[in-house]
């Protein structure tokens, strides 16, 4: 799967939980999860069990540590789909 | 780990404290009772003249045995030192019956997950006749202050 296709799957995801001061145009792959697009810890977790959901595939406890902007999930994903 | 244990570890002390004893704890599933005193503080003011347990306290109630009782023994299990904090991050939560000053309900709580320390629980309140009192999906967040 490439990055575009993983992206696309991945933007609607993460328009879910964007709050409303947040437009889903501000998702781009540089954008930080938490502090640019304001997304919650709590939300963090749901967009994670989401991608697990469509993508099939388990995120460890050290993955989040290296989770920070969209860029960031979609390496994860590749690595992940590959495994 | 002891069910009264967990209750001394609760962050929480009067006038919202509410948990009285856990009934059973699992790595699945909690119970507990509470019985909410007659002289509560909000009594005096919901409704006037008209004393009746506020949803938002029936929230609180399902939230400590169903939630931040069996997070505290989940962290036990874990062996984890670190001090957590508790903080709600969403309640979704259906009333089926009021609920009177001095009443004695038990909540029951099953896991859905506990993962990246947010825990999801299916939680129900009962009344002392098990009737169905309320119904709903509660979620936490665990963090730890030395991780912040």
């Amino acid at each position: 799967m490439t990055s575009e296709e993983i992206f696309s799957l991945l933007e609607p995801i993460i328009k879910t939980y964007l709050p409303e001061d947040v437009s889903a145009k501000e998702i781009n792959r540089d954008s930080d999860l938490t502090r640019e697009l304001n997304i919650n810890s709590a939300h963090l977790v749901d967009i994670i069990l989401d991608i697990e959901d469509v993508f099939n595939i388990e995120f460890k406890n050290d993955d989040m540590e290296s989770l920070r902007n969209v860029n960031d999930a979609i390496l994860l994903i590749q690595q992940k789909i590959s495994a | 780990m002891k069910n009264t244990e967990i209750i001394s570890q609760l962050p929480y002390s009067e006038p919202f404290l509410f948990v009285d004893e856990v009934l059973s704890v699992s790595e699945e599933s909690i119970s507990g009772t509470y019985t909410f005193h007659k002289d509560a503080f909000f009594y005096k003011g919901h409704f006037k003249n008209n004393p009746l347990t506020p949803g938002v306290i029936l929230t609180e109630c399902m939230a400590q045995i169903g939630l931040v009782c069996l997070g505290i023994y989940f962290l036990d299990k874990e062996n984890s030192s670190a001090n957590p904090t508790f903080a709600l991050s969403s309640t979704e939560i259906d009333f089926y019956l009021p609920v009177f000053p001095g009443e004695k309900v038990t909540v029951l709580s099953e896991k859905k997950y506990f993962r990246f320390n947010k825990l999801k629980c299916e939680v129900k309140m009962l009344n002392a006749e098990n009737e169905m009192v309320a119904k709903g999906t509660i979620c936490g967040m665990i963090n730890f202050k030395s991780g912040e």
